[in-house]
């Protein structure tokens, strides 16, 4: 009998490391195919040259570094207020009816394909974009909107269970030292449920820097640097998503150090993420 | 547990049935896909006419193409430019020429571009529609992305050295510029002359028109080839595709899709 337990263990050891074997495989194979064109081009002409030419040999990625920083920064803007709002909301304030409206639906806006929220941003939303506001509508601002109800979800279920998971002597404290509802929750309970929140905010962050299809769709891909939020833009996915498909020699290897790019940047964001997170509240 | 190993051979096995299956009488065609399209009706029509055989399109791209011809992970490859350096190693059978059309919103009044008119305006020189006596609306420039058949194409045919601008809006297929321009009236790209429908307006290059007369006679010169791609010469069922697709029906299903036909004279087989 011991011993059946023991082959149990080591296989499911096995099959626990075999889904990390997959990260490591994926990890291994864009070092292995994206560094050497790193060095070649040089770290610092790669990361900060603002020109993408590879047809000409030219690879450098700021402005998609660049692109990538105001979508998702956009795309804060609008999520974490909303996100925040709607956490609070669900944490203490909906009667039954509401939660049994509101959480399915969050759930279910998870659940959307990026595609679809592509494909009604361009449709819907960048018509509106170039006929109100200018500029050609596939554009930062149009990104933005759409990464920002992309994220909402995150956001959401993240900080409301940050906020449930406060003792409820904080909130009864206040209570009983005179604050109203409002001031329990602005001034005890967020700031106390902090860490989660930022961790929310940050794996958020982390669903934006990595949305590709809906963004190839919507942000017209232009290589350059944006002068505002009308402007198109490309991030370090989409750039691999468009050029993938034709991609040979140096060209593909580019893509790969994009990626390699990328990685050190989700992997940053998931480790302040982590980190955050294990701060609880004492 | 007998029956249970004996479907897990069962189980197995079918992958190899399959295999054996596709080895028969498969062809793979596999590349650009500005050609995959034609490609496609092209396999349809064989396959309602030859049942025995199968015929697999698959896009990818044409140096994608070319390169599974090469490793032998697809019998034929499509492309929508020549071959280059090493690639020329690999026969090349033109099986039709294809136009790229520079289009612009229907409601655009310019009808008439000359090609350096074309050339100045994808690369930045100009800003407004009005210079080139449209409205006074800033120019949108839509353009395919690096590595595409038809921007290479439309580099050496149009840009010649000039490079393109950096404020084009970059979108992956025709049918994505396509998209782009019918919705935006300030738009202007430019797609294979096949792919445009009545969403889109194909401009006049320098007085000529985009059709199938001006192409064969040679005064627009936005013409492309469109190539299928060997590792050697074409044999077997590789072959019956190939005569099929150059016999005056399949050249005629090429036609009637937008695609001008090349005379026997000028194949290289």
């Amino acid at each position: 009998m011991e011993k059946k337990e023991k082959y149990i263990e080591k296989a499911l050891l096995v099959i626990a490391l075999s889904s990390i074997s997959a990260l490591a495989l994926i990890a291994f194979f864009i070092f292995k195919e994206g560094l050497p064109l790193i060095w070649k081009v040089g770290v610092y002409d790669f990361i900060l040259g603002d020109r993408w030419v590879p047809s000409k040999s030219e690879f450098g990625i700021f402005a998609m570094i660049v692109g990538s920083f105001w979508v998702t920064l956009g795309s804060l803007l609008l999520g974490v207020p909303l996100g925040l709002a709607c956490a609070i909301f669900l944490s203490e304030w909906t009667p039954a009816w509401a939660a049994v409206i509101l959480r399915p639906t969050i759930q279910l806006l998870a659940a959307i394909p990026s595609v679809i929220f592509g494909f009604w941003g361009l449709i819907v939303l960048v018509p509106l974009v170039r006929n109100y506001l200018g500029g050609p509508g596939l554009s930062i601002l149009s990104g933005s909107l759409i990464l920002g109800f992309m994220i909402l979800p995150t956001i959401i279920s993240i900080s409301e269970d940050a906020l449930k998971a406060l003792p409820p002597a904080y909130k009864a404290g206040a209570l009983a030292l005179g604050a109203t509802h409002w001031q329990a929750i602005w001034r005890v309970m967020v700031p106390a449920a902090r860490s989660g929140i930022v961790a929310s905010i940050i794996l958020g962050m982390g669903r934006a820097v990595g949305e590709t299809m809906a963004m190839i769709m919507i942000l017209g891909n232009a290589v350059k640097l944006p002068d505002s939020f009308l402007d198109s833009a490309r991030t370090l996915t989409t750039n691999i998503g468009i050029e993938m498909a034709y991609a040979s020699g140096d060209h593909r290897q580019a893509l790969f150090a994009t990626g390699i790019i990328l990685f050190f940047i989700i992997m940053a964001l998931n480790s302040t993420a982590i980190v955050l997170s294990r701060r609880r509240v004492r | 547990m007998r029956h249970l190993r004996f479907f897990t051979f069962l189980i197995l096995l079918l992958p190899v049935c399959f295999a054996c299956q596709k080895s028969k009488s498969g062809i793979t065609v596999a590349g650009s896909t500005s050609v995959q399209p034609f490609a496609e009706l092209l396999a349809e029509e064989y396959m309602t006419c030859h049942p025995e055989t199968r015929i697999y399109v698959q896009g990818g791209g044409s140096s994608a193409g070319i390169e599974a011809v090469r490793t032998h992970a697809a019998q034929i490859g499509m492309s929508s430019r020549s071959l280059t350096g090493e690639e020329r190693c690999l026969n090349a059978v033109t099986i039709a020429k294809d136009a790229i059309a520079v289009i612009v919103h229907p409601d655009n009044p310019v009808r008439d571009l000359s090609l350096e008119q074309v050339r100045q305006i994808f690369a930045g020189k100009e800003k407004s529609w009005h210079e080139v006596n449209g409205k006074r609306d800033p120019f949108v420039l839509v353009t395919r992305e690096e590595g595409s058949g038809t921007r290479e194409a439309f580099q050496k045919l149009v840009m010649g050295e000039k490079e393109m601008s950096m404020e084009c809006l970059v979108q992956d297929s025709n049918g994505a510029i396509r998209q782009v321009v019918a919705s935006d009236p300030r738009a202007i790209g430019y797609i294979s002359l096949g792919l445009v429908d009545a969403s889109v307006r194909a401009v006049n290059i320098s007085g000529v028109e985009p059709n199938t007369k001006n192409i064969g006679n040679g005064s627009y010169t936005l013409v492309r080839p469109f190539l299928f791609v060997f590792s050697c010469e074409p044999v077997g069922p590789d072959q019956a595709f190939l005569k099929f697709v150059l016999s005056p029906s399949g050249q005629a299903l090429l036609c009637r899709e937008g695609l001008v036909s090349v005379t026997p004279a000028k194949q290289q087989l």
